[in-house]
């Protein structure tokens, strides 16, 4: 039966470091600046080009914010979780939790002025971002406060200013729609790149093929990040795509694959991209990674997967798990700190939903607004236009 | 008092301030009407705007008139003007002082390409990319020489890839750059379809104003000549009923610059439906419409004929066929008003019911498939605004409800017809013709 068949290499990626001499990890003393070496699970696996080094120098400080930042996110997921339960979230809602080493470790790997595009899973990365959780639950709740005025709705945050660019509800359109904007980098001679986000489920696209060729011709600095999650949905990648390699679909355009479940993994493939898509152009990077929910919140999840497998990623792969273990052996943070840190970020998720839920709803003059930059004075009108009418401006 | 001029050969302006009064080469023989009254009263007040939706040139010796006769003895003296015959550089003064009219024309491909010029020219995020349109210099030629002026990193051939390349130029407008994405007909629209309406339309609305697409989609719409199903196809309803868009599409050559001008310089994502049999049609146009500041406003129709008995709506094409339906009607006695639509989304309602409300009756034209088509949106505008004055039902002219047929004969069928469009006023003027006997 097909859980079987995919199980087992889920759990693959174990993290050997325990199995390895504790000599390869630097035991410094806990020094904030100090770097500290780290070696991710497994080495990377290139297609067409050098992989990168398996050591990645991080530091305390790094580490710490990996850990803050990664429980931020998946107690915001299970918030959202229960506040879609309560009906408060309506619609779709996908859910990150599980992933959250892939948005974490690329937001350590660039800068702001990198852009960053993906679909519908977005909460997390735009968080990872610069946005803030009281947008985030206001959006979701499709109150004013939310980043999008509540007129987006899960599927459609977006954060300009912080180079985030959505939060596309329609698979696959992210990756031309990502080269486009490597496209203008390279326009504008800006040095910065843009990483296309997109699943296993999207990997098969036409049109990511269609991009990806114009990118290769161009030479444009754009990264199709495929979050290989195992599931397009409701269907194993193994049944939907005849070469579930993703990281070798480019053909000419060279892939490396990544653990997706170890942020430091994520972020040396991460900066490697961004030194070759600058000087070579495309590159693609399969983060093997996971979801401990269904596809939405419609779905259980657990009709295509045994919880077995679910509950063994988590127990083998979770990235928080692996950030603490990392933390506490190299004795930056005791037990009871890292507790601390999770009551405080469920503290500030709880605040940030309450602040949220006082928002307002839209005005309804704002159905008509943003239609259009410039509306020339036009009318639009609503489902009875005798009744109601209004003027873009 | 210097003299503006603009020579299209030469693109040599030299500005005439005197008294406020503008002046130019105005072609001679256009058709007069009222609205050239109201076109000199502007030209006088030096309030003659781009925006004037009564664009109608007046004979070159009437607007002569309206110069005092204190500038015209400056004139023969003035220093510049000495200079100027010395240097030789305008060929065309000597026109001007014979008081001839050169009417300039110009083909719409002509248009086309010089809008396309003069905005890449003027604003350095403007780029093109589609099939064909570098080194091949267009696949109708629309982008002839832009490849040579600004090289290959503003113009860009793309594969024939258009979900891909549509993709990518609504990316990089969501950076904030501004292009202009050809697709060879709109038919292959179709590939990219999923990006025109919900990358490009929707993000503005869905983003609350944060990532806004200045991008304009243009290419030829509608029926080519033996070109079969695939590739007739009109997309104006389809694109106009779609919040977000905008969608214009032009006749004449003035149309076309202004309307293209326009839509690029636009900041919402613009649908610019063009005709390929229209390209190589000539129209003589003014100096305003050369000048490079040349903009037609965006959701305003033009009445391209005055009339008291019928009103005549249409696009692109369809209001030249309107226009000699028009020339058929007054000879029997039947005065039709033509509307030229020039914007599908924002239709321009006020100009199409003001106009109902003064003839009482309505022919809409179109070249697409008619259910849910234009006319049907004009149609249910104009009884729900203008119900009293409508003295007949509105009369529908649209493609046949099939798909396009090769064979030249049912080709013909299957568009609209001069005849069809005579035929269907005068039944709206209840003067019709008896049908055809059916037995």
């Amino acid at each position: 039966m097909a859980l079987s068949r995919s199980g087992s290499n889920l759990l693959k990626p174990i993290s050997p470091f325990f199995s390895c001499a504790p000599s390869i990890l630097s035991r410094s003393i806990s020094s904030s600046n100090d770097s500290i070496t780290v070696e991710t699970s497994i080495p990377f696996t290139a297609h067409n080009c050098e992989p990168p080094s398996r050591s990645v120098t991080t530091s305390a400080a790094e580490l710490r914010s990996f850990f803050r930042d990664m429980a931020l996110m998946r107690r915001m997921e299970i918030a959202a979780d229960s506040l879609y339960k309560a009906k408060l979230i309506r619609g779709f809602c996908h859910l990150y939790d599980g992933q959250e080493a892939v948005a974490v470790g690329m937001e350590a790997a660039i800068t702001r002025k990198d852009c960053i595009i993906t679909a519908y899973r977005d909460h997390c990365t735009f968080l990872s971002r610069g946005g803030n959780l009281v947008e985030v639950f206001a959006e979701l709740m499709g109150r004013r406060a939310g980043m999008s005025n509540g007129k987006g709705g899960s599927m459609h945050f977006y954060r300009k200013e912080g180079g985030f660019y959505g939060g596309h509800g329609i698979v696959g359109a992210q990756v031309p729609l990502g080269c486009g904007l490597a496209f203008a980098q390279k326009y504008s001679k800006d040095e910065n790149v843009t990483f296309a986000m997109y699943g296993d489920g999207a990997a098969n696209q036409g049109q990511l093929f269609e991009a990806l060729n114009i990118a290769a011709l161009w030479d444009l600095p754009a990264i199709l990040v495929c979050e290989n999650n195992h599931y397009g949905m409701g269907t194993a990648e193994w049944r939907a795509a005849k070469s579930p390699a993703y990281y070798k679909r480019g053909d000419y355009v060279p892939g490396l694959k990544v653990d997706g479940m170890d942020a430091f993994a994520v972020k040396q493939a991460c900066k490697f991209a961004k030194e070759h898509a600058l000087k070579n152009g495309p590159i693609i990077l399969e983060m093997d990674t996971y979801r401990y929910h269904g596809h939405s919140m419609s779905d259980p999840g657990s009709t295509y997967r045994t919880r077995d497998e679910i509950s063994g990623v988590r127990q083998e792969r979770d990235p928080i798990e692996r950030i603490r273990k990392l933390l506490l052996s190299h004795e930056i943070s005791t037990e009871t700190e890292l507790k601390d840190i999770e009551k405080e970020v469920r503290k500030e998720v709880d605040n940030a939903i309450s602040k949220a839920k006082e928002s307002d709803m839209p005005d309804p003059s704002e159905l008509f607004t943003n239609v259009y930059v410039k509306g020339f004075g036009v009318e639009a009108y609503g489902a009875d236009r005798k009744e109601l009418r209004a003027t873009l401006p | 008092m210097k003299l503006r001029v603009e020579n299209i050969f030469d693109k040599y302006i030299i500005n005439l301030g005197a008294c406020g009064i503008r002046c130019g080469f105005i072609p001679f023989g256009e058709r007069r009407s009222e609205s050239d009254s109201i076109r000199q009263r502007e030209i006088d007040a030096g309030t003659s705007s781009t925006s004037s939706s009564y664009y109608y040139s007046t004979s070159f010796r009437v607007s002569f008139i309206h110069f005092s006769p204190l500038m015209l003895a400056s004139f023969q003296h003035s220093k510049m003007l000495r200079a100027i015959r010395h240097k030789n550089i305008l060929p065309a003064f000597s026109a001007f002082r014979a008081f001839s009219s050169s009417a300039k024309e110009m083909t719409v491909r002509e248009a086309l390409n010089s809008a396309l010029d003069e905005e890449m020219s003027a604003d350095p995020k403007v780029f093109l990319m589609g099939e064909e349109v570098g080194e091949y210099q267009g696949a109708y030629k629309i982008t002839k020489g832009l490849l040579d002026k600004y090289g290959p990193e503003r113009v860009l051939d793309t594969p024939i890839t258009e979900a891909g390349f549509t993709g990518i130029g609504v990316g990089a407008a969501y950076y904030g750059l501004r292009p202009v994405v050809e697709f060879m007909t709109f038919n292959f629209s179709m590939q990219a379809i999923d990006h025109i309406i919900n990358s490009a339309a929707k993000s503005n609305y869905m983003s609350a104003g944060q990532i806004s697409v200045p991008i304009v989609f243009r290419g030829p719409n509608g029926a080519a000549a033996g070109v079969g199903a695939q590739h007739s196809q009109c997309y104006a309803a389809w694109y106009a009923s779609c919040p977000g868009l905008k969608v214009l599409s032009p006749y004449s050559s003035e149309d076309a610059r202004g309307l293209l001008k326009a839509a690029i310089r636009d900041p919402d994502p613009v649908v610019f439906l063009e005709n390929e049999l229209l390209y190589g049609e000539s129209f003589p146009v003014s100096a305003e419409v050369l000048d490079s500041s040349f903009c037609l406003p965006i959701g305003k129709a033009k009445i391209e004929r005055e009339g008291k008995d019928v009103t005549i709506t249409a696009f692109s094409k369809m209001v030249g066929y309107a226009l000699k339906a028009a020339e058929i009607l007054a000879k029997e006695g039947i005065s039709a008003e033509v509307i030229n639509l020039r914007s599908i989304r924002p239709l321009d309602r006020s100009t199409i019911n003001a106009s109902v409300r003064k003839t009482n009756r309505l022919v809409t034209v179109e070249e697409g498939f008619p259910q849910h088509g234009v006319g049907a949106e004009i149609c249910t505008s104009v009884i729900e605004e203008s119900f009293g004055y409508l003295d007949a039902p509105v009369e529908r002219i649209a493609g046949a409800d099939v798909p396009m047929p090769y064979a030249a004969n049912l080709e013909r069928m299957a568009v609209p017809q001069v005849e069809d469009i005579v035929r269907a006023a005068k039944r709206a003027c209840y003067r019709s013709v008896p049908l055809a006997a059916t037995a």
